[in-house]
């Protein structure tokens, strides 16, 4: 039953990932392999839907694959049921968690363990999210699914430009890079309409 | 308006008002929650956003877990975690239903393939934010290359990763390898703002650096 497995999914990316809305992006690819049930091309559409609308990254992306993976399935109502079992999947661990922590806040402030886990966890954590940047840079930028077919890799210059240009954009002009991130992404939906990308 | 009503409505109202959630949102919930409602104080939010930071889940969540539970135990963090994502339900969900009867047509296919460009770029600039406070010595090094590579060639579940660098995290810090001590009693969030030793020690600490850059993971 899809809304089952919908459900433990979300509930264990939302235990796992650690440190916010771009951490729950790998857990999101490793769930798109692994179920089928959105391409790696869908999921970074609905993480620029995501970073343009109102309310935090990583609820509205699991809100849009449950939606998507319930339509997949059984169609509209499908596709509600499926984006409120996703959510409440991904929230349920933060619940459980916080509510356990909140007990006993200061130990777990002041633990020794808490700390050292977390010198781990933390570079894991971008590892991870840096693995899940290349996975849609190849797919977007060289348009292949893995790294091992590198040798079909087809790059196209309007692609690569594009991508220069939004990361000067938003690191180094000043003001600019203030801006909302929707200002980018839109000038990037006129770029690819225009260009044909 | 019973407060269960109201830690419902402050936080949907909190959740459509943040755009990108993690840190962007401190602002918002500083006002309706310290100033408006006068559920928490400011020193109390640092202190829920630096543990949020550094627990599993969605920082936006957890801090409002955090407040609901201050206010009506169990019942009022589940119900407040509800509040805030409610909107997101909603404005997804009606997006999602639209933007499906578009995606077939042409030029909208190409809008979205340089839209997806843009997205890598965004999640290259989170790699690099986080950069900063995660990989601090060359211990963080070797764990961020190894998985970063490791995640690249191999298929295994980002879990495996996340429970070894955990284990491995308090393995260095008990055999004092680590460059950058964790300070004992780690200074509390709110005061971090000081400069030396125990501010960039680590777990809670540096994430209060963070906040002043108003940058930031859940962006």
């Amino acid at each position: 039953m899809i809304y089952l497995r919908l459900f433990i999914e979300f509930f264990k990316t939302g235990l796992f990932s650690v440190g916010g809305g771009m951490a729950t992006i790998p857990f999101l690819q490793d769930m798109s392999q692994a179920t089928g049930w959105f391409t790696s091309a869908q999921l970074a559409d609905m993480i620029a839907v995501a970073e343009s609308t109102p309310g935090p990254l990583g609820v509205n992306t699991a809100t849009y694959v449950g939606f998507t993976a319930g339509m997949e399935a059984h169609g509209m109502l499908g596709g509600i049921f499926g984006a409120v079992v996703a959510t409440l999947g991904l929230v349920t661990p933060s619940i459980i968690v916080i509510i356990v922590i909140a007990y006993f806040l200061d130990k777990f402030r002041k633990s020794r363990y808490v700390d050292g886990a977390f010198y781990g966890l933390r570079p894991a954590s971008v590892g991870l999210i840096g693995a899940a940047g290349v996975g849609i840079v190849l797919m977007s930028v060289f348009q292949i699914d893995t790294i091992f077919e590198f040798a079909n890799a087809h790059l196209e210059i309007k692609h690569l430009l594009l991508a220069v240009v939004i990361l000067v954009l938003t690191n180094w002009v000043p003001k600019v890079k203030k801006l909302h991130p929707i200002y980018f992404i839109l000038l990037s939906a006129v770029a690819g309409a225009i260009f044909q990308f | 308006m019973s407060e269960y009503l109201q830690l419902f409505f402050t936080f949907a109202k909190i959740g459509v008002m943040t755009f990108g959630g993690g840190y962007a949102m401190l602002p918002i919930l500083q006002r309706e929650v310290c100033e408006s409602k006068k559920w928490a104080d400011d020193s109390e939010i640092m202190d829920y956003y630096a543990i949020g930071q550094c627990t599993p889940g969605i920082i936006a969540v957890n801090v409002a877990t955090f407040i609901g539970n201050k206010q009506k135990g169990i019942s009022g963090g589940i119900v407040a975690t509800l509040g805030m994502v409610f909107p997101s339900l909603v404005i997804i969900t009606v997006i999602a239903a639209v933007l499906h009867n578009f995606m077939d047509i042409v030029w909208i296919g190409h809008a979205f393939a340089g839209i997806r460009v843009c997205v890598c770029v965004f999640i290259l600039n989170a790699v690099l934010k986080l950069w900063k406070s995660a990989v601090v010595d060359a211990w963080t090094f070797v764990v961020f290359a190894l998985v970063f590579v490791g995640s690249i060639f191999m298929d295994l579940s980002p879990v495996l990763y996340v429970i070894v660098a955990g284990i491995v995290g308090i393995a260095l810090s008990m055999l004092g390898v680590r460059k950058e001590k964790p300070e004992k009693g780690a200074t509390k969030a709110g005061e971090a703002s000081g400069s030396g030793e125990a501010t960039k020690a680590g777990g809670t600490t540096d994430e209060s650096d963070k906040l002043k850059k108003d940058g930031g993971m859940g962006k």
